[in-house]
């Protein structure tokens, strides 16, 4: 899971051109919107594409994705459990 | 009541790795791409907005010749966002990141568009950057036009200051297309007092600047 984590902070950070950021400086169980990162809708957008293109995960629902997109924890729980990879 | 002058109050040049800022160059950079050479300008100047990351090249052009143009200005307080125009304009619009998206959409087996390079496949998106960061929503719009039009841009400038639709107005070209890239901004404000040294706002002038170190 911690692997999973740091893997995806990396991808965040390179697909948000977060290029500010380190991996070390995102803390996962922070909210990534508003509060935390925060990021915007054109980010959550960015998010569900990098969760398809690289995880081949869709999410279902507009809530599905307040749920998984709540934090980098929330993203690898989502992965984890539904990446059949 | 005297009689009030258009003014080139400031103007700011970023091309080749350099940035001049009212005749001074303020900045010299070695970097080997546009994006690079932006960002080394950005921590140079201590710019802080994060959002300048996440920007594509055009409106991280624009904005950093735009951010030096306004600076130390507190425009905020000297006029209503309402009252400050944009006019810019250039020749391949958003080609540059347009060739971005393209990328992404080639494949059908690999179609994956980036949101983030999407929203930037519209030229005047920069305009609406530099309102963003200083709150402006005045007039303004986008040309596209084969190379800079000293002429076109006097007269719409001149007729917004003439009909009072603005008070001021940041005017010029924002150009890039893959390591070729040009900001000349200027901006022109009213004054009824003439200091020594200032430009008056007319299309020879504004083609002066424009040519200065090209």
């Amino acid at each position: 899971m911690e692997a999973l984590i740091a893997k995806l902070k990396n991808e965040i950070i390179e697909v948000l051109n977060l290029t500010e950021m380190t991996p070390e400086s995102i803390d996962e169980n922070e909210p990534l919107f508003v509060e935390g990162l925060g990021l915007d809708s054109i980010d959550a957008l960015e998010l569900i594409v990098l969760l398809e293109r690289n995880y081949g995960l869709k999410l279902a629902t507009a809530e599905e994705g307040k749920t998984v997109l709540k934090s980098v924890r929330s993203m690898a729980e989502f992965i984890r459990k539904n990446n059949k990879g | 009541m005297m009689e009030e002058k258009y003014i080139i109050s400031d103007y700011c040049i970023i091309r080749n790795n350099r940035i001049v800022l009212n005749g001074e160059v303020v900045y010299t950079g070695n970097e080997s791409s546009p994006g690079e050479f932006f960002s080394a300008a950005y921590r140079y100047f201590t710019i802080s907005y994060a959002k300048f990351f996440k920007m594509d090249n055009l409106c991280k052009l624009g904005f950093l010749a735009s951010e030096l143009l306004l600076r130390g200005k507190n425009i905020n307080d000297v006029y209503p966002g309402d009252e400050v125009g944009i006019l810019l304009s250039n020749a391949g619009s958003s080609i540059d990141t347009d060739r971005n998206h393209q990328k992404s959409i080639s494949k059908r087996d690999e179609y994956f568009p980036s949101p983030s390079v999407f929203v930037y496949t519209l030229a005047n998106i920069v305009i609406g950057e530099i309102c963003i960061r200083h709150k402006l929503f005045g007039e303004s719009f986008f040309l596209i036009e084969k190379e800079f039009d000293a002429k076109r841009s006097y007269e719409q400038v001149k007729q917004w200051l003439d009909e009072q639709i603005v008070r001021c107005c940041i005017t010029g070209w924002v150009e890039i297309d893959n390591d070729r890239y040009e900001a000349v901004l200027y901006f022109i404000q009213k004054t009824s007092v003439l200091q020594e040294g200032i430009a008056i706002f007319d299309a020879e002038k504004l083609t002066d600047i424009y040519l200065l170190g090209k």
